[in-house]
């Protein structure tokens, strides 16, 4: 429609397009700002008038963390957390969604009001009962202490059973016919077809905890059982009044780096699965 | 929904096939073993739940009648600590400032998201694809390195932001040891780190607003306004409920960011409910106190919750 009307002679265009540039810089610069200082000596960090590109560029920060944190042990959890949660609240959300779209089961309803009722207790009104909860069980500061308890959840559940409703109902049909026990129609019927749904949540699920930094910071006691992320509320402590920027930066990019990558591999699905899933709220 | 036990067989003894005794058997059956199957299912989940939400749900609320500080016997005090909690001047500061963040931390991310997704749907935009990416970015990493990132470009002796505005004649205050400025900057990294998601939500309802819809106005002679108030915002009504719930109940949980940037100062200007209840339970160890105060916490997100149900329900009868 505008194809022939040369861009300067557009003034919407020219100015939609300076706007929503400025807008992707104020986006980005933070960004920018934790990668370029986590290169930057510390003395620059904190010299006057600050500079955006720094004179040299060093290592310095990363030995630092290195130094103050056990970065290793703390990326292990943060892994070995995000990915545990993601994979048993896939198998666990997954199998009461499809009670709750497919099997007309005796309490459905009643199962269905207990849901949304969790749903209305925000997590924080836990933290101190579960704390109790896990030191009672010897969980605080151990892998199931943070995973189980996250296990499963109720924003979750609704989500895959948008995901199966969607699924048509004689395929369910077509497969009893065949003789498929129910535990079969969900694990290769349902599942396989509801992949959309599951990635979503998976990467929900992922980002969410590798992000969450108020769990394990409560329900650890050590820096070797932290995550990063809570890990990076350790490196923040001034020292003397002075907040070492170039190591908090640095500690920072080690923290968010994994995440950013998949993000730019699997960016497409990632924002199609947030358009999804928020319409269907 | 989908095969109707009663009904097929219904069908089937009407035709004949199947005795009636045995009908009854089987239909018993049926229902039965959906009951024990639907249960099943669902059981492993819900133990979780049962286990790590409402039986802490209880928990809390006997701890929040006691005066239990997390190393002590606790003694049985009674509804004391949420008289506490709304005569302490310290703890109303708390709600006031958690409420005053979600009212204004939502209109404003709603309205910088929705005005986003309008400019980025646009197909004359350059670049359309790679910007949406890069302002989805800020809400891939986590709030902690946001809130870092943050302190660090407007802090007033080393960051670069006052520095550039300096340049250009404009002194900014020392932003977040300012009791006036400390809430509206902590609010503005909330918007910048957030208005990505919403955006794209934005973009996807937009996308299901029907063009024909759009031609129809401007066949009318509707300007742009007129078509973004009488074709956009209804179009978008199921997404704008979705939009708040979740704008307005992250707002109400507010802790990573003031830890981080602020630690709830200057003079207690930016303390959140959930950041006293970190501190009063975990740091000073009054956890009956601090659970008092997350029930309130969750009685605020309780009533809201009640309030934005009736809201889509009625919502959706209009749309009927």
């Amino acid at each position: 429609m505008n194809k022939k009307i040369p861009l300067w002679r557009r003034p919407g265009t020219i100015g939609a397009n300076i706007l929503v540039l400025a807008v992707s810089l104020l986006a980005i610069f933070p960004l920018v700002i934790v990668l370029v200082t986590a290169f930057t000596p510390q003395n620059e960090t904190i010299a006057y008038p600050p500079e955006l590109i720094p004179s040299t560029f060093t290592l310095d920060n990363f030995a630092g963390v290195f130094e103050r944190i056990p970065v290793w042990d703390q990326l292990a959890n943060t892994v070995m957390m995000s990915v545990g949660v993601t994979f048993f609240s896939l198998i666990l959300n997954s199998m009461v969604a499809y009670a709750l779209a497919f099997i007309d089961f005796k309490g459905r309803g009643l199962l269905f009001g207990l849901l949304i009722a969790t749903m209305m207790i925000p997590f924080q009104s836990l933290l101190i009962p579960l704390y109790k909860m896990l030191s009672e069980f010897g969980w605080i500061g151990t892998m199931t202490g943070l995973i189980v308890p996250r296990a499963a959840d109720v924003a979750g559940i609704f989500l895959l059973r948008q995901f199966f409703i969607m699924i048509p109902k004689e395929l369910r049909s077509a497969a009893m016919i065949d003789g498929a026990s129910e535990w079969k129609i969900y694990w290769r019927v349902m599942m396989p077809n509801a992949t959309a749904g599951l990635l979503t949540l998976g990467i929900f699920n992922f980002v969410g905890n590798w992000n969450d930094m108020l769990w394990p910071m409560v329900m650890t006691n050590s820096a070797e059982d932290r995550t990063l992320t809570a890990g990076l509320a350790l490196l923040n402590g001034t020292a003397q009044g002075v907040i070492p920027y170039g190591v908090t930066m640095a500690g920072s990019l080690i923290s968010v780096a994994p995440l950013v990558i998949m993000f730019a591999i699997v960016q497409k699905r990632f924002i199609e699965g947030v358009a999804t899933a928020g319409l269907k709220g | 929904m989908t095969t109707n036990p009663v009904v097929e067989s219904a069908a089937l003894e009407s035709a004949g096939k199947v005795p009636r005794k045995r009908r009854r058997q089987r239909t018993y059956n049926f229902q039965r073993h959906a009951n024990r199957t639907g249960w099943l299912f669902a059981a492993p989940g819900l133990a979780i739940l049962l286990a790590f939400v409402f039986y802490p749900a209880g928990y809390a609320f006997w701890i929040s009648l006691t005066d239990s500080s997390g190393l002590n016997e606790p003694t049985f005090i009674g509804f004391d600590n949420y008289v506490e909690a709304f005569t302490d001047p310290d703890s109303l500061n708390a709600i006031w400032n958690t409420v005053i963040y979600a009212v204004a931390y939502t209109p404003i991310v709603i309205a910088v998201a929705l005005f986003l997704a309008i400019f980025l749907n646009r197909k004359d935009l350059l670049f359309r694809g790679g910007q949406r990416t890069v302002i989805f970015m800020p809400f891939i990493i986590s709030m902690a390195v946001a809130a870092l990132s943050w302190s660090f470009i407007i802090n007033p002796n080393t960051g670069l932001m006052p520095y550039w505005f300096s340049k250009i004649g404009i002194n900014l205050p020392d932003l977040l040891n300012d009791t006036t400025w400390a809430m509206p900057t902590v609010i503005f990294v909330a918007v910048w780190k957030n208005f990505g998601y919403f955006m794209v939500i934005f973009i996807a309802g937009l996308q299901g607003i029907p063009s024909d819809q759009y031609e129809a106005a401007s066949l009318d002679g509707a300007n742009a306004w007129q078509q973004f108030t009488n074709v956009t915002l209804p179009g978008l009504r199921p997404t704008m409920t979705y939009v708040i719930i979740v704008a307005v109940n992250t707002a109400f949980q507010t802790f990573d960011q003031i830890y981080i940037m602020t630690n709830g100062g200057p003079l207690r200007s930016t303390e959140t409910i959930v950041y006293r209840v970190y501190v009063e339970g975990f740091s000073n160890f009054n956890q009956g106190y601090a659970s008092a105060l997350s029930f309130v916490l969750m009685a605020i997100t309780l009533t809201i919750g009640l309030i934005q149900l009736s809201i889509s329900r009625k919502q959706e009868r209009d749309l009927v």
